[in-house]
């Protein structure tokens, strides 16, 4: 765990989060290009997870545990809800709701950054 | 555009679903604060936390589920609290201690708490005047 990762992840969301909102403005349907990007960032949460997890068994920091997996955990929730959810609504504000579940996970990436190094100790 | 006056639907649902990040947030970090943290004498941000994360979800649930009355009185305390709190935290800090979500005005939030009532007031009167029966 440590800047690259954590500012990767967060940018990777953004981008999704970019295009998930230009279906957004432009009247998209959910599409598969999008659900790939969903998907392609599930997968890196994933890896996330099971990378943060050994980490955090490894490190010797004073990292809050507790805290640093339920942010791994929600994480890798939120993408398949947003996904459900976004399918769900039929209008154009389907995909809205993977813009903020994108800019969710985006922040969520910086703030587990802060856990790990323990910035808010 | 919402095709129907329901207040899930349509911008709705992004609406509630920002107000679902915002019920875990503020029940989630209340739920650290009140295991970790209580020890000292001032208990008022750990309160606090505890009413907003409360508040945040009541109104999520109603407007999920198109309760608007509910949604009204929640969004309702959820404004004054959010500016009666920021107010507060910057009179007196020593008042809280600890972050809340509406602390100076959500501001570690980058003010989403203090838009976010405006929004769902907008919206709740937004889709009564489509037609709400």
């Amino acid at each position: 765990m440590n800047d690259p990762v954590a500012y990767g992840i967060a940018i990777l969301a953004l981008c999704v989060a970019v295009f998930a909102g230009w279906h957004t403005v432009r009247r998209r349907e959910f599409g598969n290009p999008l659900f790939y990007a969903v998907c392609v960032l599930e997968i890196v949460l994933l890896g996330l997870l099971v990378g943060g997890s050994i980490a955090l068994g490894q490190t010797s920091r004073d990292v809050d545990g507790v805290l640093f997996i339920s942010y791994l955990v929600t994480m890798v929730v939120i993408p398949p809800a947003a996904v459900v959810w976004g399918i769900a609504e039929k209008s154009r504000w389907g995909t809205g709701v993977v813009v903020v579940a994108m800019l969710t996970t985006a922040v969520l990436s910086l703030r587990l950054l802060g856990i790990w190094k323990g910035a808010y100790a | 555009m919402p095709e129907r006056s329901d207040t899930s639907h349509g911008f709705g649902r992004v609406l509630v679903a920002v107000y679902a990040v915002f019920a875990i947030a503020a029940a989630s970090r209340s739920i650290v604060q009140l295991v970790t943290e209580v020890e000292s004498d001032t208990v008022v941000p750990y309160v606090l936390s505890a009413f907003a994360g409360i508040v945040y979800v009541v109104a999520t649930y109603a407007l999920a589920r198109n309760h608007r009355q509910l949604a009204l009185v929640t969004i309702g305390i959820e404004l004054v609290g959010v500016i009666t709190v920021g107010i507060l935290s910057l009179v007196d800090t020593s008042l809280f201690p600890d972050q809340t979500v509406w602390s100076d005005f959500g501001q570690g939030y980058v003010f989403i708490p203090l838009v976010l009532p405006f929004v769902g007031l907008w919206w709740l009167r937004r889709t009564s005047a489509e037609g709400h029966a």
